[in-house]
């Protein structure tokens, strides 16, 4: 396939939902999340694969989107943090946030929850290391990661007690 | 929003370098990314061509042929972390990529874009260069196969011709009496190394009967430290000799000054790491120092 500078159309699954969109093969993920489907929980940081901030799951991995170009998720599965539970049913690893209260600004608590969700989905019962080691390519400002490790841990201890998928 | 560009996805390895010789040098390959984009945005590079080859699985492999491994160069340098046939192989290889970056890049990082890109700190130069490691290219001449050692010509610059594709390191396993390890030197876990080394050595009857060393970051490309290999080589195993050894590799490296370090620092910590990466080896090649 091919395409220039006009359009390219991109059909992949978002957080289960066939999409279908026309954007330009200079943008990258990051662009054609934020900027044509104004999923703006995938911050914009660095956009040097530094920050962490842009993270999605494609294919069920963690990933820079600020440095995939848009064609390349054509025919994959891409899910941000809309795709992990819901406002009413959160997902045990969201739940585990605000009880440890792992969050203050907010701003990178979206990829660190689909960061600790791939984490947990691949090994349900991290030792202390390999969650440090998980999200050590996410920057947090605020919160000095203790927090945000506690609870990663105690999302653990939730699914595997099997308190809820 | 990127410079603008065209994109182009080949189906198949043989697409790719026809494409490639067709669009000539303002095309560039695609890999993971994680290097390329971060060059285009910063404007050091605009191909006005992108040939993606992340779908190729032609170049995506992990195979054990014996007393050798292939790794298709597409492979990512998380499957390499994660494989039981690099664990157990080349556990050198292994250990580097495990310091490398952090899970989200090396999720869709390849090893074959870590070569291409040609960094005098590419983490997966050197343990590939003391395991002798053979590059295969494809193009539009065919294939060809290229030692590690002859493929970096400077910094970002590699033998590879218009058309070319690196695809697959075809990598002597380690044998029984040979030990090897990585020591890297940076300000954080998953930062670049400010400087690395890389050892193998084998030993037997108390002796050094082969030692290779490589360092990245060091020098205008990866390098084999052959003044401090000829120190080794045939000595006896013991600690001082080893040391001795290590003080050569300031004679082996050309290092720079630039953010991450400088070249006086450069140059005493090449020495450190070396005789670290050594000792490590000699202790899992069974540890009889002499
Ligand atoms: C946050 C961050 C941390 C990093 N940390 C490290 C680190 O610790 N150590 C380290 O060594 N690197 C590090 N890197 C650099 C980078 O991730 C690696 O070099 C990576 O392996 C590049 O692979 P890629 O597939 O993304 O390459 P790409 O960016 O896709 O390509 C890199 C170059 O190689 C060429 N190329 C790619 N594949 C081929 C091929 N098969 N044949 C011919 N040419 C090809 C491309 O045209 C391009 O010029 C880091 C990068 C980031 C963003
Ligand atoms: S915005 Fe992608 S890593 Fe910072
Ligand atoms: S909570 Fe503010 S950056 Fe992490």
């Amino acid at each position: 396939m091919r395409a220039g500078g006009g359009g390219i159309v991109v059909r992949f699954t978002l957080n289960g939902r066939e999409v279908e969109v026309t954007t330009r093969p200079n943008a990258t993920l990051l662009d054609l999340l934020r900027n044509e489907l104004k999923i703006l929980s995938v911050r914009r940081g660095c956009e040097t694969g530094e920050c962490g901030m842009c993270t999605v799951l494609v294919d069920g991995l963690p990933v820079r989107s600020c440095l995939m170009l848009a064609p390349q998720v054509d025919g994959r599965s891409v899910t941000t943090v809309e795709g992990v539970g819901d406002p009413e049913r959160l997902h045990p690893v969201q739940e585990a946030f605000v009880e440890a209260g792992a969050v203050q600004c907010g701003f990178c608590t979206p990829a660190m929850v689909l960061t600790a969700k791939a984490l947990l989905d691949r090994d349900p019962n991290p030792d202390e290391r390999t969650v440090k080691e998980a999200i050590l390519g996410v920057l947090c400002r605020c919160t000095g990661y203790a927090k945000i490790v506690r609870a990663v841990r105690l999302a653990a201890e939730r699914v595997a007690g099997g308190v809820r998928e | 929003m990127l410079p603008e560009f065209e994109y182009h996805r080949p189906a198949s390895l043989e697409e790719a370098v026809r494409l490639l010789s067709e669009l000539g040098p303002d095309a560039k390959v695609i890999a993971g990314g994680t290097d390329l984009v971060v060059k285009m945005r910063a404007g050091l590079v605009s191909p006005r061509h992108v040939v993606d080859l992340s779908r190729l699985t032609e170049i995506r492999f992990i195979r054990d042929e014996g007393d050798r491994l292939k790794i298709g160069a597409g492979t990512t340098l998380w499957e390499i972390e994660n494989s039981r046939e690099v664990a157990r192989g080349v556990p050198v290889l292994r250990e580097a990529v495990e310091e490398m970056a952090s899970w989200h890049v090396k999720t869709t990082a390849t090893i074959g874009g870590n070569l291409c890109n040609a960094s005098p700190a590419a983490d997966a130069a050197p343990p590939l260069m003391v395991h002798d490691a053979t590059l295969v290219v494809v193009g539009p001449e065919g294939r060809r196969e290229v030692p590690i050692g002859e493929f970096f010509t400077g910094p970002g610059q590699t033998v590879l011709g218009v058309g070319e594709i690196l695809a697959e390191v075809v990598v002597p396993k380690m044998r029984r009496g040979q030990g090897a390890a990585f020591e890297k030197l940076t300000v954080r876990e998953g930062a670049l190394s400010i400087a690395s080394a890389a050892a193998l050595v084998e030993i037997s009857g108390g002796r050094f009967v082969d030692a290779r060393v490589a360092l990245g970051a060091v020098a205008p490309t990866p390098i084999r430290a052959l003044k401090v290999e000829r120190a080794l080589k045939g000595r006896p195993a013991t600690r001082e000799i080893l040391r001795s050894a290590s003080r050569e590799a300031k004679a082996d490296i050309k290092p720079i000054t630039d953010v991450r370090g400088s070249r006086e620092y450069r140059e005493e910590m090449s020495v450190v790491l070396v005789r670290r990466a050594l000792e490590r080896a000699v202790e899992r090649a069974g540890g009889a120092w002499a």
